[in-house]
């Protein structure tokens, strides 16, 4: 199939690849881009493993047509570091053990961060239906319900 | 409410794990052991046990348990791993400390049991000034030789609960040779009596794990184990348990486990410690029997609040709705 350069700032830098028109989101940033962070979980829209942040907002990378996001923004997992410094929700996960695998976890924490953005306190049923799209097979919900929730009273 | 009774480890005995442990020339350790980690955290329990063992901080323990070149831990499976690779680790760093001591007594011409090992530092009894080195220059003396004799310090340890015992072919008994953890769940439920879906209000669990060397691991066994219980409870159907083999599950949407919506208003974990004297700091595993008490705890609440015993799973809105029909035309479900 003919390929097409793609141009869009990932993690804060422009970057300029070949894909074909099929290629999704996810196929580009993990197979062309090695950025693996997102995770095919079921590469369906079920788990939301392969979630990042297009403009800010949570989508499936494996349900968005990479074509789609010429001149836009992603933010992987990989772009929640800043200066070396983890991202204080990463820092909550991580002290509060809100994973076991830890696959779910760069959707987890992609869906949270946006949460955040939008609601800087959110009570426990909010937190419940704003992430309800992302699964997690180890069940670490409640400690995931904790660390936003502790991130959100600014012990982070 | 349900109490759990879960024995770890092979009821019968066998099932031994292996491990190694070699001093590095920079003084760190490898541990190697075959434990595989599922996420529930086995890599960081047995570094701690190293570390304890060799009375150094964890963080010169490397441990490396993702290949099958490694040493044996039979299978990460019936919360054995917690009772049984801990022994092969600390008779891993036993018969390390065995080897340095006779290394250090060589090159000090000095009796193996007057070597003394406190952590980091080794010297002979007695002759401390003359004799002492840090264990990074003894592992540097023993890797790289120069003036001291080349000795490859690898500790070897390997454990199991007791040998093999079958099953009495009469009476069906078997000698529990490993340990028996023990739970109680406490389900509090909402049942919708015109839909039929059962809501998981507030849910409780307690284990007794001997001794909780990581308690936050532990927690989220705990709680971990909620979720995969509450889905075999109320929504996850495997073959060949659904209506019937054209509607198996191919995808994971087809497949209901529990999203955060299904996650109870309130979860209260509980960690008792009684040390098992099987286990090392008393410690045995539990984890799968955290996911054994959330069915019938869920079945007994319902039981409270509609007044029927279903005794299949998944409690599905149909399966309510049909015990309820039951019960109306006063047959027993
Ligand atoms: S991989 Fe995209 S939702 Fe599962
Ligand atoms: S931590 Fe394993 S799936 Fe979420």
């Amino acid at each position: 199939m003919k390929q097409q350069v793609l141009t869009f700032i990932l993690n804060g830098e422009e970057v300029a690849v070949l894909v074909t028109p099929t290629e999704t989101l996810l196929d580009v940033l993990r197979e062309r881009l090695q950025i693996t962070g997102p995770k095919r979980g079921c590469d369906d829209g079920e788990c939301g493993a392969c979630t990042v942040l297009l403009d800010g907002e949570p989508v499936r990378s494996c349900l968005t047509l990479a074509l789609t996001v010429e001149g836009r923004t992603v933010t992987t997992v990989e772009g929640l570091m800043v200066k070396g410094e983890l991202d204080r929700l990463q820092k909550a996960f991580y002290e509060r053990g809100a994973f076991q695998c830890g696959f779910c976890t760069p959707g987890m924490l992609m869906v949270a961060k946006s949460l955040l953005a939008k609601n800087p306190n959110p009570s426990r049923d909010e937190i419940r239906s704003y992430m309800a799209g992302n699964l997690c097979r180890c069940g670490s919900y409640e400690e995931i319900i904790e660390a936003i929730q502790a991130v959100a009273a600014g012990e982070y | 409410m349900a109490y759990v009774l879960h024995p770890t480890g092979n009821k019968g005995g066998g099932d031994p794990s292996h491990a190694v442990i070699q001093l590095k020339p920079d003084g760190t350790y490898v541990l190697l052991i075959g434990a595989m980690d599922l996420g529930q955290g086995a890599p960081t329990i047995l570094r701690q046990v190293a570390a304890d063992a060799l009375g150094v901080p964890i963080e010169k323990i490397l441990v490396s348990n993702y290949d099958n070149l490694l040493p044996l831990s039979v299978s990460t499976s019936g919360s054995r791993v917690t009772l049984i690779d801990p022994h092969a680790v600390v008779n891993a760093a036993e018969d390390l400390k065995r080897q340095i001591r006779e290394w250090f007594a060589q090159q000090h011409e000095a009796n193996p049991e007057d070597v003394e090992i406190e952590g980091e530092t080794v010297y002979v009894r007695g002759d401390r000034e003359r004799t002492v080195m840090t264990m990074e220059q003894v592992a540097m003396g023993a890797a790289w030789g120069g003036g001291y004799e080349p000795a490859s310090l690898i500790g070897r340890g390997a454990w199991q609960p007791g040998k093999y015992h079958a099953h009495d072919p009469e009476t069906g008994e078997m000698p529990n040779v490993g340990a028996i953890s023990f739970g109680a769940a406490l389900a509090e439920v909402e049942v919708d009596t015109e839909t039929g879906t059962v809501d998981v209000l507030r849910f409780a669990q307690v284990w007794e794990v001997g001794k909780a060397i990581n308690p936050l691991l532990v927690r989220q066994q705990i709680n971990g184990g909620y979720c995969i219980g509450a889905g075999f409870a109320l929504t996850e159907s495997c073959y060949p348990y659904f209506p019937s083999v054209e509607y198996a599950p191919e995808k994971m949407g087809d497949y209901f486990m529990p999203t955060f919506e299904d996650y109870p208003q309130q979860m209260i974990f509980g960690i008792e410690e009684v040390p098992h004297p099987n286990g090392v700091q008393g410690a045995k595993g539990f984890s799968e029997g955290s996911a054994s008490g959330p069915p019938p705890a869920i079945a007994s609440a319902i039981h409270d609040a509609i007044g029927v015993w279903i005794t299949e799973f998944p409690i599905t809105p149909e399966v309510i709705l049909r015990a309820l029909e039951a019960k109306q035309a006063g047959v027993e479900s």
